[in-house]
């Protein structure tokens, strides 16, 4: 919601900074989680397309008022069929 | 057999000692036996908010160096029955005290009150870690701030790597009226982003300053508004339903608040 002056209202500029910060506190906080995603990640796409190069990189980035998880996948080849079956 | 509750934050300044005198008093009104414990050595405080400081003799301390007894070092509350204190020391850190001791210490102490509340220091190191020794229980006070948040979520995530089951969130010093103008987090942002369960919500309230100068907790009395929310936090405690709306505002806030917070 904007205000009169056609600002953010502080209540929601303040939720979308603690969203920010939680997501990278949580993320640094437990080594563990992105090792997990990042595995998790893997076994999943590998399913679908054969990863190259150092494999699944993950990382969370501020853009704007939100968080994103963005991931950078080197391709190597498509699997001719998905998920044997699926399509 | 009684339970321990560590009362904890993070975050410094937040309403820890405050609302742990002020459940102490409203867990005895209840007619439950209650003991206070001082966990912050070092920065000795909840003494002078319950208006005890000058009835210390020996403190948390002296009791695990073997200087008294614990019975010894407990304060009895003369204003209300079932109430006691173990005081921290003043002169001493917080390497004072190991975890194992505190956890002693909380265990003697249940043999014979209903509830421990333990007031934890700010910080996440050595006192925290003695605060949270003996604990069964975890309660969060944050208040509505992105620093207060921030640092209750660490807390949770440190309470679930000790294995300290779900902790429950108090809100203190929350201001409807700037959340109802868009300036300040509600209750509900605040529990979806922390994703626990609340315990109750304590507004800002000038009687806690006046309470606080006199050594008299709010709960003592039945003319303040945060007075009321601990007596609803305090029965929660026990196991009671108590609805929030009924509790969190004075007669006659009640729906512009039930808006307010969203939530029934
Ligand atoms: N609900 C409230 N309304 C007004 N003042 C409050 C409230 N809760 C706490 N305070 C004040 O905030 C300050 C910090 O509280 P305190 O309980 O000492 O925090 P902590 O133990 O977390 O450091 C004190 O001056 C106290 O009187
Ligand atoms: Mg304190």
């Amino acid at each position: 919601m904007l205000n009169l002056f056609g600002r953010s209202q502080s209540r929601d500029v303040a939720k979308n900074r603690l969203r920010n910060v939680l997501a990278h506190d949580r993320a640094d906080t437990s080594p563990e989680f992105m090792e997990h995603l990042r595995n998790d990640v893997m076994r999943i796409v590998s399913e679908y397309v054969e990863v190259g190069g150092q494999g699944v990189d993950l990382q969370l980035q501020s853009v704007e008022d939100h968080v994103a998880l963005v991931a950078n996948i080197p391709v190597k080849q498509l699997r001719r069929r998905g998920r044997q079956g699926n399509n | 057999m009684g339970e321990v509750i560590v009362i904890t934050s993070g975050k410094g300044g937040v309403g820890k000692t405050t609302t742990t005198a002020n459940l102490g008093v409203a867990l005895a009104q209840l007619g439950l036996k209650t003991c206070l414990v001082d966990a912050d050595i070092g920065l000795r405080n909840l003494d002078v908010v319950l208006g005890l400081e000058n009835r210390i003799v020996y403190d948390l301390v002296d009791v695990v160096e073997g200087f008294c007894r614990l019975r010894q070092a407990l304060i009895r509350d003369k204003r209300l029955d079932g109430l006691s204190l173990l005081p921290a020391a003043q002169t001493k850190d917080k390497t004072a005290v190991t975890p194992e001791q505190m956890r002693e210490v909380t265990e003697e102490l249940r043999q014979e009150f209903d509830y421990i509340l333990v007031d934890s220091p700010a910080g996440i190191e050595q006192g925290f870690k003695n605060a949270i020794a003996g604990a069964e229980r975890a309660l969060i006070v944050a208040t509505p701030e992105v620093a207060s948040v921030r640092d209750a979520d660490r807390i949770i995530g440190l309470l679930e790597a000790a294995e300290i089951p779900p902790a429950r969130l108090i809100v203190n010093r929350l201001r409807p009226g700037m959340v109802r103008k868009g300036d300040m987090m509600s209750v509900d942002d605040i529990v979806d982003i922390l994703a626990i369960d609340l315990i109750g919500v304590v507004p800002e309230d000038e009687q806690i300053v006046v309470t606080t100068n006199r050594g008299e907790p709010a709960a003592l009395s039945h003319d303040s508004r945060a007075g009321e929310s601990y007596r609803a936090i305090a029965r929660r405690i026990r196991g009671d339903e108590v609805p929030f709306a009924e509790m969190d505002e004075p007669a006659g806030f009640f729906s512009r608040l039930r808006r307010i917070f969203g939530q029934a």
